[in-house]
């Protein structure tokens, strides 16, 4: 435990990335194997199952400290970490421990059957030996969220620097199902790759974003364009006799999409897809929010298997015959997955995304300025002989997505951020005019600089008119230019609409509030592009 | 009522006098020369004879009269008295009687002994006016010394590593404080031009700092390789910082007990160092007075007195426009 707070400490002590890596480098070279394997699995969001509620935790560090409840709820938002504020309050340690990360974990694993009293009486006693970053980190293992400035891919990397392998196929084998109890460091890192789980995905290869026009792209002829679809990236795995049904995510949702139950009879065996999940009503995608309603159900019920079928729209084979093809040009890959996919009944749910035919670049623009109309957020550009590369690698895949839709709206209710914003008023709602009411239609939390954040919490509480808890209702007087992916009906929603990824484009300073958008704007939206 | 809270400040009827005003007045008494306390425009000022150096070098030309610690003084029918609060050198907290009622108005303070101020003072008293900047119980600070181990090894690490240190402190209190605790030996101590003013004000009332060397425009860093560079926050960003490269950076203060705000500080570090008192030395300072009737002016002010109140206390806020150690450059702690 106390290596791994070290590690911590070293990480959260630089803003520098090489410095972040290099000491987890050095960690991955030092700790023993069980801890290496539990601190690859917190890195990659594999935690262990929460045993203790944080109502609880509270409460046993409001009463060791000393401190009423109150008290301890209203430092939480000031610290903004509930792990850091429990680990600030607690008085000083009167005792020791040598023990390990997997220790402590194990420890923790077993109070998932323990009764209250013997679960506060662990935890005290955790805390009692140890000193305060030990805690915070305990404290996290506790609560679950373990974001500490460590991106997988960075982990990755230190990985690939301690053990001398290769990172693309370290991130291969990082991927999939496994937890430190179905493997062991031997097997997920250093065992020859033979037995690999049948259920593994591949890395996504992900696209940039394209700022400008392709002009810069060269010769259209070396690209080959299709839409870029609004849905959930995944891949759809058929090896020894069954499927498997991952999201980018990497969750595993082959329960949640029953229409691949039978991919393992329509698709060869040693099949790897890739391509978007999409709710499709046989001819062309449904709305994304027709697909969110399928996202959050483990079960789903047979009326809204009807209302919101789900097929992948497919545009790559990463492995055929149980032949890793990542290596292979795109057009290659592309030609073969048309092979594949050309055999499959007409109502199977998997489909080739069509590529998009153009004469040059001003034609692609002309088609991807249509591109709402096909229910897509714009058009992909993959160059005809890119591999399939293992993450976010500039140059060969383009995303280049449609300007978002805008309006012009209200603030009237702020709240304080957490972690790094905390302190800092950074989640807002905002409204729109309905006659001379503020109707609230959507809420926003990033867009803005620092410099921006401090300067609207400076007159956040100057400008408080009434709190509800952490929620400040202040004087509707700034107007802030929403940008928005897209919009949709809403029943749950005051204003009847839910937009998708919203954030604040500007601060309009220069325009006055009476002449924000309206509701009779937002529905004439809806109407448009819903 | 000894005091009164005014919209000009803290005013003292039986004696005709304000406390750390923020309107100009005819007569301030003030506790110590942090921007928010020591404000010019004022006819005429009293100030401990150790915070006068400062006063004089910020506010320029003033009507000031100087008082030592434990000195009394009738004003009007008030007796005042100064005494250390710990803060800052020659900061100091106001006791007033009048008619055989005793209050204490603390400015800022710190319970804390450091090596640079007269270490604070528990008075006893019927009413007491405290400040609330860090009255939370997250803020605990670890010892001085440790700190002080904190910064050399950060500093030595760099220093061996051919890396510059730079470290962001206020001018005036927390860069001395920090010099304090430096060891001279690892490497060169450069000041920003800021810092160096006050420190020159320091050295000159007979405060024992660590030698530095002002950067100017022709300094040049590869001629003080490891150095530890001290400069008022908003100059770590700046221009005049990239001349030392590469460099760690470092902030101290109070505030930097919480992760968050070090960490939208981007600073590499931080370092646990307040002129404020922590939750324990603002609980300690309030129960030595063994007073019933306490006021609270800056910092966690609501949060606090519902504290203080389910402690038995009866407790006040007071609005002022004092600001405690603040992170927005504008302020002056």
């Amino acid at each position: 435990m106390k290596r791994f707070a070290a590690l911590f400490t070293a990480i959260d002590q630089t803003t520098k990335t090489n410095a972040k890596v290099a000491a987890l480098a050095a960690y991955f070279r030092d700790a023993p194997d069980d801890d290496k394997l539990w601190t690859i699995a917190l890195f990659s969001g594999r935690r262990p199952r929460r045993a203790v509620t944080t109502t609880r935790l509270r409460e046993w560090a409001a009463e060791r400290a000393g401190i009423p409840l109150w008290l301890f709820e209203e430092s939480y938002p000031i610290v903004g970490d509930l792990a850091e504020t429990i680990a600030l309050v607690l008085p000083a340690p009167t005792a020791t421990h040598d023990d390990s990360l997997t220790t402590w974990i194990m420890r923790l694993r077993a109070l998932d059957t323990a009764d209250d009293s013997a679960r506060m009486a662990a935890v005290l006693d955790a805390w009692d030996q140890m000193l305060p970053t030990e805690r915070m980190v305990f404290n996290k293992l506790l609560t679950g969220g373990f974001r500490v400035g460590i991106s997988r891919k960075l982990m990755t990397r230190a990985l690939a620097q301690a053990t001398g392998r290769d990172e693309a196929e370290l991130a291969h084998r990082l991927m999939g199902d496994w937890t430190p109890d179905s493997t062991s460091f031997h097997d997920l890192i250093e065992s020859p790759d033979s037995t690999a789980q049948a259920s593994r995905p591949y890395p996504f290869c992900l696209a940039h974003g394209l700022d400008d026009t392709p002009d810069t792209l060269g010769p259209p002829t070396d690209w080959l364009a299709e839409w870029k679809w609004d849905g959930i990236r995944g891949q759809v795995i058929v090896r020894q006799g069954t499927h498997f049904v991952w999201s980018r995510g990497e969750e595993l949702m082959t329960d949640r999409f029953p229409e691949f139950a039978d991919a393992a009879e329509i698709l060869p065996d040693g099949t790897v897809l890739d391509g978007e999940l999409l709710a499709f009503d046989g001819s062309a995608p449904l709305p994304f929010n027709a697909l969110q309603k399928r996202i959050g159900r483990k079960t789903v019920p047979k009326t809204l298997l009807t209302e919101a079928p789900v097929i992948l729209m497919a545009y790559d084979l990463l492995e055929d015959n149980g032949q890793d093809l990542r290596h292979l040009p795109f057009a290659t890959r592309r030609a073969r997955l048309d092979t594949m996919l050309a055999n499959l009944p007409a109502e199977a749910p998997i489909r080739a995304s069509q590529p998009l035919t153009f004469t040059d670049w001003s034609d692609l623009a002309n088609q991807r300025a249509d591109a709402r109309t096909h229910r897509a957020e714009g058009v992909m550009l993959k160059h005809k002989d890119s591999p399939y590369h293992a993450g976010r690698k500039k140059g060969d895949w383009w995303k280049w997505k449609l300007d978002p839709l805008t309006l012009d709206a209200v603030m009237i209710y702020a709240q304080q951020g957490h972690g790094r914003r905390a302190n800092l008023f950074t989640d807002f709602t905002f409204a729109v005019w309905d006659g001379n009411d503020l109707v609230p239609f959507t809420k926003a939390y990033s867009g803005l600089t620092d410099a921006e954040f401090r300067q609207i919490t400076a007159w956040v509480r100057k400008n408080t008119l009434q709190r509800f808890g952490p929620v400040r209702q202040v004087r509707p007087e700034h107007v802030f230019e929403i940008a928005f992916e897209g919009i949709a009906p809403s029943p749950r929603h005051k204003s009847g609409v839910a937009l998708r990824f919203p954030r604040m484009k500007r601060w309009r300073h220069d325009k006055p509030v009476a002449e924000a958008n309206t509701l009779q704007d937002l529905r004439d939206m809806l109407a448009q592009f819903g | 009522m000894v005091l009164e809270f005014t919209p000009q400040g803290i005013y003292c009827p039986a004696g005709d006098f304000f406390i750390d005003p923020w309107r100009p007045v005819d007569r301030a008494l003030i506790t110590h020369g942090h921007a928010d306390h020591a404000r010019p425009g004022h006819q005429r000022y009293l100030a401990t004879d150790l915070a006068a150096p400062v006063m004089r070098h910020r506010l320029g030309d003033i009507a000031l009269e100087t008082i030592a610690y434990g000195e009394s003084r009738k004003i009007g029918d008030a007796r005042v008295s100064f005494h250390p609060a710990g803060h800052v050198p020659g900061s100091a907290q106001i006791r007033l009687e009048v008619s055989g009622e005793i209050w204490v108005v603390s400015g800022d303070y710190k319970t804390e002994a450091d090596r640079l101020s007269t270490p604070f003072e528990p008075l006893r008293c019927h009413g007491f006016v405290t400040e609330s900047t860090f009255g939370l119980p997250v803020f605990n600070w670890p010892r001085e010394n440790q700190v002080a181990a904190e910064i050399n090894a950060w500093w030595a690490d760099n220093a061996a590593q051919g890396v510059f240190s730079l470290l962001g402190a206020y001018a005036l209190g927390k860069a001395q404080r920090v010099l304090s605790l430096l060891d001279p030996d690892i490497a060169p101590i450069l000041t920003h031009g800021a810092v160096e003013n006050t420190n020159a004000v320091l050295r000159g009332q007979g405060l024992q700092l660590p030698d530095t060397i002002q950067v100017t425009p022709d300094t040049q860093a590869r001629d003080y390789p490891g150095a530890l560079i001290i400069a008022p926050p908003g100059a770590l960003n700046s221009t005049w910082a990239r001349r030392f490269r590469p460099a760690s950076t470092g902030f101290a203060s109070g505030w930097m007990r919480l992760r968050g705000v070090r960490r939208r500080r981007a600073a590499d570090r931080g370092f646990v160092i307040s002129g404020h008192a922590d939750w324990a030395g603002l609980n300690m300072a309030i129960r030595e007075t063994g007073a019933e009737n306490i006021y609270v002016t800056h910092g966690y002010t609501d949060i606090f007195k519902r504290w203080l109140t389910s402690q038995g206390y009866n407790a006040k806020v007071v609005p002022t426009e004092f600001t405690g150690e603040t992170l927005d450059e504008a302020a002056s702690e």
